[in-house]
């Protein structure tokens, strides 16, 4: 039977991973995540997680043993935010290339100096590129379901992939929502055991991470490339198959939100995608034809969706991100996928860095300046004092 | 100069004012070794524009954010090795690390033993609560066998780090180990490590009652503060009763922590030796130029 647990995002996030049964799960503190560590000891305590459970001395070491409890075929879970995100660096790469699907739960939140523990998607942001499948949740009823969800699709054997889910610092992780949580049951009937094709074996005896010459080196990547690839089309169907199974959808690869008849689509993640519900909910009384298409999926990207957005409408982007030197990371990835292909106009925003709350109103104030053509091709948007 | 006599002078000439409140709780110890070492600097007359801080996270880390001098704040674990940097680059300034047993012994205990080991010049204010106060009271890897923690809710059960210990076994010039309660003691320690070329550590036990105390039942501030005066017993007096103690004196001694001044040498500090190493070369260059002509 379904009950709803009236919780934190931290808390609804320990109870998703636990009932996906993780055979060890290995953590170090850091504001915000630290609640969601805590709220798996305290199943540990009770006997619902069955675990094993591994507090070690850094972030690095955290990922490094989730690697190798990764690699002799057990399920694997962690969580982390900002610098302790960064300190995995290194092993964010090694994870992935090693094809191990850790799954892990990141609180965004702010990289300092400049020290700040509120919400800023820098931190994954600056991840991009380590090979993880990375999605941005908007709800806790999203983040329970995407765990669970990301265990699927990590564990598969054409993915075998790590899946970092990032949720806003404090916004949703220390925020208690109402959620659906399905019966174990249930859970077990839609989350398969990991069966991996390889792993550390006595009776089997494999080695990883040996020297590879250049031209296997490229296949490798290749490999990965492709497993993106084919993690486009399995998010879908996953996806599907939660919406049949236990009737809830936020949308694959990205939510879509009033878009038919639109003129102009908004395109964001996180909080701010759905605090931009409430935005387009406002414009479209105002008769203005506005919709939504919250990025849930930034890597593998969706670039073949929004390039069919942009056939229909111009499209306005919002970043809780920057990458200094370009713009935020949102409205390049989104520019890139049109190139060539569409007449459409893209504007960028900058809203929210540290931590700085974007309220549905200030998302209306962005999409009226770009109607009345007051909004140059990138902007920051609230400045203070600027 | 106008001569400092008490602590409201004093906190007027070191403290930036404009960071207060400060984020520390009742009865944490952090404040009292700021002013140790407000009264150390005063009484050694450094110029404070050639004094350095540099922290990491943690509680003990925000510590030179409250002082009116250039300061540092890193990442977690990292204090030590910016500060290397720091005194690569000025040779003559003193570089005092604070940090506490979280970062300094659990997440950056490599930077502390390499910078140790090498004797780089620097001063080390390590405050060990025995826990990570900051994120919640996980436990820290300096905590007393059978210590509550939130990572810990039936006892710890991993050895604790004796890192004053560490220190001397990695030659450090002076290490030293002191309560919060000890008035004068830390104050000539922090200046004997100040003045000390090569790496100096000062171990601090302070306690946190949010954190700590609370959850080891340690009782109010008062009592807590009292756990350390009956739990700690100076070198000296340990070792006397080793000796010459009865059976049941040096039981009752045995589990108690040592504090006191553990080491005082003078080994060379890394910088001195790189300086003579670049003369040595230096010299050698030349003579073979000469040599040549």
């Amino acid at each position: 039977m379904t009950e709803v647990m009236i919780d934190t995002g931290n808390y609804i996030a320990a109870k998703a991973a636990v009932m996906c049964k993780p055979d060890v799960v290995a953590a170090y503190p850091i504001t915000p995540q630290t609640t969601l560590v805590e709220g798996i000891a305290k199943y540990l305590a009770t006997g619902e997680y069955k675990g094993e459970y591994i507090c070690v001395e850094s972030e690095h070491s955290a990922m490094a043993a989730c690697i190798g409890a990764s690699a002799t075929g057990v399920r694997t879970f962690t969580g982390t935010s900002s610098h302790g995100l960064l300190l995995m660096h290194e092993m964010l790469h090694w994870a992935a290339l090693a094809r191990l699907p850790v799954i892990m739960c990141n609180i965004n939140r702010v990289v300092g100096p400049g020290w700040n523990i509120w919400a800023d998607e820098n931190d994954s942001i600056s991840q991009r590129d380590t090979g993880w499948i990375q999605f941005y949740c908007s709800s806790n009823q999203e983040i329970f379901d995407t765990i669970i969800q990301s265990f699927k699709l990590g564990e598969h054997e054409k993915i075998s992939l790590p899946v970092m889910i990032s949720y806003n610092a404090f916004i949703l992780s220390h925020t208690s929502m109402p959620v659906f949580v399905p019966n174990q049951k249930d859970v077990d009937a839609f989350l398969p055991n990991r069966a991996p094709k390889w792993k550390l074996d006595p009776d089997n005896p494999i080695t990883f991470g040996n020297i590879i010459l250049p031209a296997e080196y490229e296949k490798v990547r290749l490999d990965m490339q492709k497993s993106h690839e084919y993690a486009k089309k399995l998010i879908l169907e996953i996806s599907k198959e939660w919406k049949q199974r236990f009737g809830r959808y936020h949308g694959d690869l990205l939510e879509f939100y009033k878009c038919d008849g639109a003129d102009y689509i908004l395109l964001s993640m996180g909080a701010i995608g759905a605090e931009s519900k409430a935005a387009i909910d406002n414009l479209r009384k105002e008769g203005l034809k506005f919709g939504l298409a919250r990025v849930r999926c930034f890597r593998p990207f969706p670039k073949e969706e929004i390039l069919k957005l942009s056939k229909k409408a111009d499209l306005i982007v919002i970043d809780r991100n920057i990458s200094p030197g370009m713009e935020g990371a949102l409205f390049t990835e989104v520019k890139a996928s049109l190139y060539d292909n569409t007449d459409a106009k893209v504007c960028g925003f900058i809203a929210g860095l540290g931590g700085k709350d974007v309220p549905f109103g200030d998302i209306e104030k962005m999409c009226k300046k770009v109607i009345n053509g007051k909004a140059r091709h990138i902007e920051w948007f609230g400045l203070e004092g600027v | 100069m106008v001569e400092i006599k008490t602590a409201d002078e004093l906190n007027k000439k070191f403290l930036r004012e404009g960071m207060w409140p400060t984020i520390f709780c009742n009865g944490c110890g952090h404040g009292v070794v700021l002013e140790y070492t407000f009264w150390a600097l005063e009484e050694l007359g450094l110029d404070m524009d050639k004094v350095i801080f540099a922290s990491g996270i943690g509680c003990s880390s925000r510590l030179p954010g409250y002082i009116n001098a250039d300061g540092l704040h890193t990442t977690h674990g990292r204090a030590i090795a910016f500060a290397t940097g720091i005194k690569a680059a000025n040779p003559d300034f003193h570089v005092i690390i604070f940090t506490g047993d979280g970062d300094c012994a659990g997440i950056g205990g490599n930077h502390f033993i390499h910078a140790a080991r090498r004797n780089i010049d620097m001063t080390v204010i390590m405050i060990n609560n025995f826990i990570y106060g900051m994120t919640g009271g996980q436990l820290a890897p300096t905590a007393p066998l059978g210590s509550i923690a939130t990572t810990a809710p039936y006892g710890n059960i991993e050895h604790p780090f004796d890192i004053s210990n560490l220190a001397c076994a990695l030659g450090a010039n002076y290490v030293a180990r002191w309560g919060v309660s000890h008035p004068y003691q830390p104050i000539k320690s922090i200046k004997e490590g100040l003045e000390k070329r090569g790496f100096s550590l000062l171990e601090f036990l302070a306690p946190c009652p949010t954190a700590y105390g609370r959850r080891n039942k340690l009782g109010d501030i008062k009592k807590h503060w009292a756990w350390y005066d009956d739990n700690t017993i100076l070198i000296e007096d340990y070792e006397k009763i080793m000796k010459y103690g009865t059976e049941e004196e040096k039981a009752q001694v045995k589990d108690k922590i040592q504090l006191g001044v553990f080491q005082d040498i003078q080994k060379p500090g890394f910088f001195e030796s790189y300086e003579k190493l670049v003369d040595r070369l230096r010299e050698k260059e030349t003579k073979a130029k000469e040599g040549k002509k």
